[in-house]
């Protein structure tokens, strides 16, 4: 056995610059010859045990003492019984393995010992007579000499595949033209997120910023039910949300058709970045720019949200405004283009 | 609340349009000690600095303006452009007493040196001289005032409040100061700074003035109470304890991943290292 | 060396034990589950020790740690949608509307006792799972472990690796709080790139308009069931082959090719590998006890309509969004379509193409090295300098992107522009790694030659010696047999050299073209390694050693000295004592 193997080596003992001295000679621990240190690994791993288990017993003081809920016990600014949980149970766990591997590196045989690898390779003969089996297989079967099974089998199968792809096309609706569409409309008010203040332009200072929603996500039916709610409001929102900002008018450089989409250097765009749809409402007020937290693409909201960094490759999409007769912020439409994220079929 | 926020703005643009006549002296006197009367008895004396814009203070204000400040904004406020058409030091005509007591009161302003941002730092100015300095330029055009005690009193916000406060903050705030007051990343090298440890005054000041870049948060849209809602939303933070442990720095998943790996696998490894190191081993000879 | 290895193997006989109920018990299992045959013949097997070989270890033990806090969790997780109004013992979020994924995560970290401890330990070891996946794999790679017959386990790992990842993602998104909404959003975004299906991959999974009702208790199912089941299932086939192949270990003396040198299975191993475990989830409950990890109930309950600065994913997603940041912001729209290269490029088509990568490392390697002899002695990473570099221009690579993953956060703590940091990444993902592989590659080199230097000259003993014309040296030492030995034992590079171009009939070798491709690579490959001394030059050097040993003997004031290295007896010798 070891004459085979040694032949098989790359290079023979001779050309080797050095020769295998062979293993080293085993060198007996401190434990293994004096009798003292044996006795006190052995007590350090017993210590190691039982200070585990009084974590434990710790652990479970710890559950029945420190509170959680409306009043928790807190000391230091900390909520205690998360860290005292914690502390006591890893150490519970921490020491059984600390003792158990001091166990084994101070007390267990450390004597090396050796075995001998066989290639991964199958032998000739088995590969022969597995050979030999698969092909009386399939003479047996008659795959090979009767075709017309074998392949409408194979076509079954392959046609087969369509089933689960079929069953799981209710997994959702298709887009249709959702995508290209928000809940704004001509008329509809630009209003405060969170409590649905509408907005007057005179009201708003230069450099100020409101992160708006449409006047709809707070309004109510008859029957006092909010109009939309849940996870219509959440996917509503998701496209509809908006930023509005007021700038010196001035300083805006509206784009040819764009010139009546603001109202005395008020103007709203989406808060969706174009980029995949971070919210965006990191605006700065002296330099006009948004930056998307996400990615940091940035959009100049004083010309028309163009994507002056990042990696956003289309300007933010800019809502239309006009004041009712309140003199309240309004959309004179939705908006002009898909906002959020780009997909393949926008255009 | 907010009906006396808007008379006082009134007051005080009725003030400036008036200086330059000759009963504006007496006028500005007549009307200081009014309001000064007034307010002194409704008002602890830390925050009494609001509506005391006498000619005395101002005229204080004004050398101490001419001394720390004009060689940036000039001699009358009116602010320097660069050559480029920038701005060395914006004009602080019309910004406000707010603007005046956030900026000097938290530091930021006198800056050493033009920056891209001034940074919060240990006031240079005491509270009589920030008070002179906000007179000052309060005098120059009407400005948001030093908002009362009142408005910012957080001792008064129910748990409703909290919660509301933690809606309008998570829309108008997180963005840039991060889910923790932490701060974040702006363009260029400026940042959204840390809103720990800032006081509710300043806070409701930075709301109400947009200091540098930070947008501005009127009044009339997010109202006082509003304002009061979010500083007591943070200031409730401030005071939750920990529950989890050490927050890391609450800048969210980097820090984490920086621990997971420095800690976590740093910690394991060495026991791998430890588990596989060879014990020590003795020259004496094994009596068996 | 065939003594040596007689005299150390099988130390001591198994004794059979007295009769007992242990003992009846086994029979009776034996009886009907024959397991002695196997157990005989694995419960003594060797598996040598190194520190580097127990990293994969701890993914395992993380992996066991996550099943444990996961069962735990699961117990009052709710992964639903449907919206509820809070009303638990957070005063800062109550009487707000939330999914109840977000509610009963809330409830997990306040009113369940251990509950918060739970989560933190179940999120740390997905963060310490994935983390020792990767260093293990660094290891296997940088010491030639991946090569035959071990390639198949190398592709094994490299998918585990993956399902790793996309676990973590999963569970990051289920509290469904701002930050996994606002990571779902992004990767809502994501499919929505894909060219021609994106909008109906999109509109499919979150099961209509994103975010949908659909997408937690989708990705629960994933996350509890699908993808553990493939990963127990992958780490079961894992370690089959690594019990199949036995493990590789260091050349040294008495261990080669052919053999496997280390502690018997039971008990040395069982005890380390067992007691590894408690330390795992000993250091995993420490962290989750007293170190906060996705405080969720800071972040708030998703709103399509919020965001908070440093919205980062976990870490092992955070090398594809730094690629994301970094893009370039190139979109082309034709003929009514738009394909967005900004959003593709960083995440269909870069991940994937690096995991092809990794998977194809060892048959690239073993195709330009025409090798396919069997490897169980590890290779130090500086044997192999050109493979050494590869990964470590991929780490360069994957760092770089990493970094930029995180540009927000290094530009606030830092001092420095987010702009300047994605402009810079820009260029050094590029030219970082081909500096990393180049310095690497030389590095290695230059520590093959000291390697050298050191057998044939021996190595520095810190012994300063004057001579007669008052100029100094330091004495070298020859190696001890055995580190000469392990110096030693490893391959000589053998490079590919492809038959000639056309037989004896002129007729052209159908691989003639690509033997030229393969030959260049190998020429490259391994051109510029030093190759380990031959035995003559070693016995002319140790000649040439002892020849000066000798005269320097003859001089007055000569001193071996080398006894005083700290390491040998000195007591009643004197430096200048003479030989």
């Amino acid at each position: 056995m070891i004459e085979k193997h040694e032949l098989s080596t790359v290079e023979t003992a001779e050309t080797e610059p050095v020769a295998d001295p062979g293993l080293p000679e085993h060198e007996p621990r401190p434990t293994d010859v004096d009798e003292a240190a044996e006795r006190r690994a052995e007590r350090q791993v017993a210590t190691f045990f039982g200070l585990s288990a009084l974590c434990t017993l710790l652990f479970i003081v710890s559950y029945l003492v420190f509170k959680v809920g409306d009043e928790p016990t807190v000391k230091l600014g900390f909520g205690l019984s998360t860290p005292a949980l914690g502390a006591t149970l890893g150490l519970a766990l921490l020491l059984i393995g600390v003792g158990t591997i001091q166990w084994a590196r101070k007390l267990m045989g450390d004597h090396e010992i050796m075995e001998f690898r066989h290639p991964g390779a199958s032998s000739q003969e088995d590969r022969d007579d597995t050979v030999a089996i698969l092909a009386l297989g399939a003479e047996e079967s008659g795959i090979a000499r009767r075709p017309l099974i074998r392949n409408s089998l194979l076509g079954a199968v392959g046609v087969l595949l369509l089933a689960p792809v079929m069953a799981l096309r209710d997994l959702g609706p298709l887009p249709g033209d959702k995508l290209f569409h928000t809940i704004w409309k001509k008329g509809m008010r630009v209003v405060q997120d969170v409590d649905g203040t509408p907005i007057k332009p005179a009201d708003m200072e230069v450099g100020q910023l409101i992160n708006g929603e449409p006047a709809i996500f707070f309004e109510h039916d008859a029957d006092g039910e909010p109009k939309i709610e849940g996870v219509e409001l959440n996917q509503e929102k998701a496209k509809a949300a908006v930023i509005i900002v007021k700038m010196q008018p001035g300083d805006i450089k509206a784009a040819k058709g764009r010139e009546n989409w603001g109202v005395n250097g008020v103007l709203c765009y989406s808060k969706i970045c174009t980029h995949v749809g971070c919210p965006i409402s990191l605006w700065e007020q002296q330099t006009h720019h948004l930056l998307c937290p996400c990615h940091q693409s940035t959009f100049d909201l004083a010309d028309n949200g163009r994507v002056v960094f990042g990696p956003a490759a289309r300007p933010v999409p800019q809502l239309p405004l006009a004041v009712d007769d309140e003199g309240y912020l309004i959309a004179t439409s939705d908006f002009t283009e898909p906002v959020g994220p780009s997909f393949w079929e926008r255009g | 609340m907010r009906l006396t926020q808007k008379t006082s703005h009134r007051i005080a643009g009725r003030l400036s349009a008036g200086r330059r006549s000759r009963i504006a002296a007496p006028l500005v006197l007549l009307l200081g000690l009014l309001v000064t009367g007034g307010m002194y008895a409704a008002l602890s004396p830390a925050t009494a600095q609001t509506k005391t814009a006498d000619e005395d203070t101002v005229a204080k204000g004004r050398a101490l303006f001419l001394v720390g400040c004009a060689s940036c904004h000039g001699k009358n406020a009116e602010g320097i452009q660069t050559v480029k058409g920038g701005q060395y030091g914006p004009t602080l005509v019309g910004v406000g007493a707010a603007a005046v007591d956030f900026q000097v009161g938290t530091g930021r302003m006198p800056m050493a040196q033009p920056s891209t941002q001034a940074l919060r730092k240990a006031p240079v100015y005491d509270a009589g001289e920030i008070e002179a300095l906000a007179a000052f330029v309060s005098s120059l055009g009407p400005g948001p005032n030093v908002p009362e005690s009142s408005q910012y009193d957080v001792k008064q916000s129910s748990n409703e409040d909290i919660v509301r406060g933690g809606e309008f903050f998570r829309t108008n705030c997180t963005a840039c100061h991060n889910f923790a007051g932490s701060g974040g990343a702006l363009p260029r090298g400026r940042f959204a700074p840390k809103l720990t440890g800032v006081s509710a005054k300043h806070m409701y000041e930075a709301m109400l003035t947009g200091p540098q870049q930070m947008p501005v948060f009127s009044d009339q849209v997010l109202s006082p109470t509003d304002k009061r809602q979010i500083i007591s939303y943070l200031k409730k933070n401030e005071e939750t304890p920990a529950y989890g442990g050490f927050s890391l720095g609450s800048v969210g998943p980097v820090s984490e991943g920086l621990v997971a790996w420095l800690v976590g696998l740093g910690s394991l490894v060495g026991a791998a290292i430890w588990i596989a190191a060879n014990s020590a081993r003795s020259r004496k000879k094994a009596q068996a | 060396m065939t003594d040596t290895i007689a005299k150390s193997n099988g130390k001591q006989p198994a004794k059979a034990g007295k009769p007992s109920k242990a003992g009846a018990a086994a029979t009776w299992a034996d009886d009907r589950l024959g397991m002695a045959g196997m157990a005989k013949k694995n419960l003594r097997k060797v598996f040598p020790d190194h520190w580097s070989f127990m990293l994969g270890e701890i993914a395992l033990w993380s992996f066991v740690v996550l099943l444990l806090t996961g069962v735990f969790l699961t117990l009052w997780f709710r992964p639903s949608m449907v919206e509820v109004v809070y009303d638990g013992s957070y005063d800062q979020l109550r009487g707000i509307p939330m999914s109840e994924a977000y509610k009963s995560s809330l409830d997990i970290s306040f009113d369940v006792r251990a509950g918060l401890l739970m989560r933190q330990i179940h999120h740390w070891a997905a963060m310490v799972f994935v983390g020792s996946m990767m260093i293990h794999l660094l290891r296997v790679y940088f010491t030639g472990a991946f090569r035959k017959p071990r390639e198949l386990n190398w592709v094994i790992g490299c998918v585990l690796l993956l399902l790793g990842t996309l676990e973590g993602f999963t569970g990051y998104s289920l509290p469904d709080d701002l930050l996994s909404g606002t990571g779902l959003r992004a990767a809502d975004g994501f499919m929505k790139a894909s060219p021609v299906v994106g909008s109906y991959m999109s509109f499919f999974l979150f099961g209509g308009e994103f975010p949908g009702s659909s997408i937690i208790p989708r990705l629960y199912t994933a996350h509890v069931l699908l993808i553990p089941g493939l990963l127990l299932a992958l780490i079961a086939a894992h370690m089959l082959l690594l019990v199949y192949h036995k493990h590789t270990q260091w050349p040294g003396p008495g261990r080669t090719e052919h053999n496997v040198v280390g502690f018997p299975m039971l008990p040395v191993y069982m005890a380390k590998a067992g007691g590894f475990f408690f330390v795992v989830f000993g250091v995993l409950t420490l962290m989750g006890g007293f170190l906060s990890i996705n405080p969720v109930w800071r972040f708030g309950p998703y709103n399509p309509a919020e965001v908070t600065a440093g919205s980062q994913p976990d870490w092992y997603m955070g090398w594809p969004d730094g690629a994301l940041r970094i893009m370039p912001n190139w979109e082309t729209h034709l003929w009514g379509i738009t394909v967005s290269w900004n959003v593709m490029v960083p995440i269909l088509i870069l991940p994937p193409l690096m995991l092809m990568i990794l998977i194809s490392l060892p048959f690239v390697e073993a195709w330009i090295t025409g090798d396919k002899r069997e490897h169980h002695l590890l290779e130090r990473p500086r044997n192999a300098p050109t493979r050494t570099a590869v990964m470590v221009a991929l780490m360069t690579f994957y760092g770089l992107l990493w970094a930029a993953g995180g540009n927000d956060i290094i530009a606030t703590h830092l001092r420095l522009s987010i702009n300047q940091i994605t402009y810079f990444m820009r260029g050094a993902v590029f030219i970082g790694p081909v500096i990393a592989f180049l310095i690497t590659r030389r590095w290695c080199i230059s520590l093959q030659r000291h390697d050298n230097e050191t057998l044939l000259h021996g190595y520095e003993s810190g012994v300063i010696m004057r001579d007669a014309q008052g100029g100094y040296s330091e004495r070298h030492l020859p190696l001890p047999v055995a580190r000469a030995y392990t110096l030693t034992a490893r391959d000589r590079d053998q490079i590919f050299v492809p038959e000639s171009e056309a037989d004896a009939n002129g007729v052209a070798s159908p691989t003639a073209r690509k033997d030229k491709v393969r030959a260049a690579l190998a020429k490259y490959w391994y051109g510029s390694n030093i190759q380990k001394p031959t035995r003559a030059q070693l016995e002319a050097a140790h000649h040439h050693a002892e020849i000066e040993h000798d005269h320097e003997r003859a001089l007055e004031n000569s001193a071996d000295g080398h006894q005083f290295d700290g390491r040998h007896d000195v007591s009643g010798e004197e430096l200048t004592t003479k030989h």
